[in-house]
């Protein structure tokens, strides 16, 4: 039989280390989580890249393990686009996991554009797990060039007095 | 803490090293996420490579280590973003992996973006179901 000595922080100590190596793994596995990092703070599922030029908006999504049946985009009151979707994990029975930093179950994500698109032409293309799709924006989004015309009839500014009349009707 | 008891007997363990990475005409690299799942006699790696294709995987073993790269060319003109948050490049990870695996037997197949590598383990190592006499 042996003999403790008993320490009254003997506890406290105890759940301090065990708090310790619990934020240490907690770091270590943040730190692995790959493309998120150097783009700052986790973003909203699925992350996005959006960009545009005069006739259409781009916007590109990383999907990987997502089957096409399973994804679903709607664009609603012309510039409302949700992406819906659902990433099934591998159903394996007897599986020991060591190790699992891929995220699945559904996910959906609305994004507000800018500007009004063409829902009927817009286009979609999935594979290897990247999703691409083109949103030509409609003709009245697109940028319009208006042509001035010169007030010759100076209608708006008979009433203000005499000296602006041109007596050109 | 279950976890962490089956993690000392996790044949394959990640490698973090700098050299892998060290190509400085590729631009930035990424680290793709894993799952590592023990199923029976097999050890399965799933890697998210979203982007790449077969011909553009390399998964090598050498020396007690797979190395798994994925090749990405970004788009040669960045546009002005509206939204940008995530980046395109090329993937990097490396496992150390225990004589508990045939090596011989490794295999790896790309579907949706997903890698699934099958460490099969080592003859001795396979469970053996011990048929019980009446």
């Amino acid at each position: 039989m042996s003999i403790l000595r008993w320490h009254p922080l003997g506890q406290i100590w105890n759940e301090f280390d065990r708090a310790h190596s619990e934020m240490t793994r907690f770091l270590e596995y943040v730190d692995t989580r790959g493309p998120v990092a150097p783009y700052g703070e986790p973003v909203a599922y699925p992350p996005l890249n959006v960009w545009d030029d005069n006739d259409n908006i781009y916007l590109e999504a990383e999907l990987p393990g997502i089957t096409l049946e399973n994804l679903e985009i709607t664009i609603t009151d012309g510039n409302r686009m949700t992406l819906n979707g659902q990433r099934k994990p591998a159903e394996v029975a007897n599986t020991t996991w060591h190790r699992q930093e891929r995220s699945f179950g559904s996910f959906s994500r609305t994004l507000t554009l800018p500007v009004l698109v063409d829902s009927d032409r817009v286009e979609a293309h999935f594979e290897l797990g990247d999703l691409r799709v083109t949103l030509p924006k409609s003709p009245k989004a697109k940028p319009r060039r208006i042509e001035v015309k010169q007030n010759r009839s100076g209608k708006q500014n008979q009433k203000k007095g005499k000296n602006h009349e041109n007596g050109d009707q | 803490m279950k976890t962490e008891t089956s993690e000392l007997k996790n044949p394959v363990k990640e490698v973090r090293t700098e050299t892998g990475k060290a190509d400085p005409t590729r631009g930035v690299v990424f680290e793709p996420r894993v799952d590592i799942a023990e199923v029976e006699d097999n050890m399965l790696l799933y890697v998210d490579l979203p982007g790449v294709k077969s011909d553009d995987v390399d998964v090598r073993f050498e020396n007690h280590e797979l190395q798994i790269r994925g090749k990405v060319t970004p788009a040669a003109t960045k546009p002005h973003f509206l939204l940008n948050e995530y980046g395109v490049g090329d993937y990097y990870r490396a496992f150390s992996v225990t004589d508990d695996i045939d090596a011989e037997k490794i295999r790896a197949d790309l579907n949706d973006g997903v890698l699934t590598v099958h460490l099969p383990k080592a003859e001795a190592l396979k469970q053996r179901r011990i048929t019980v006499n009446a």
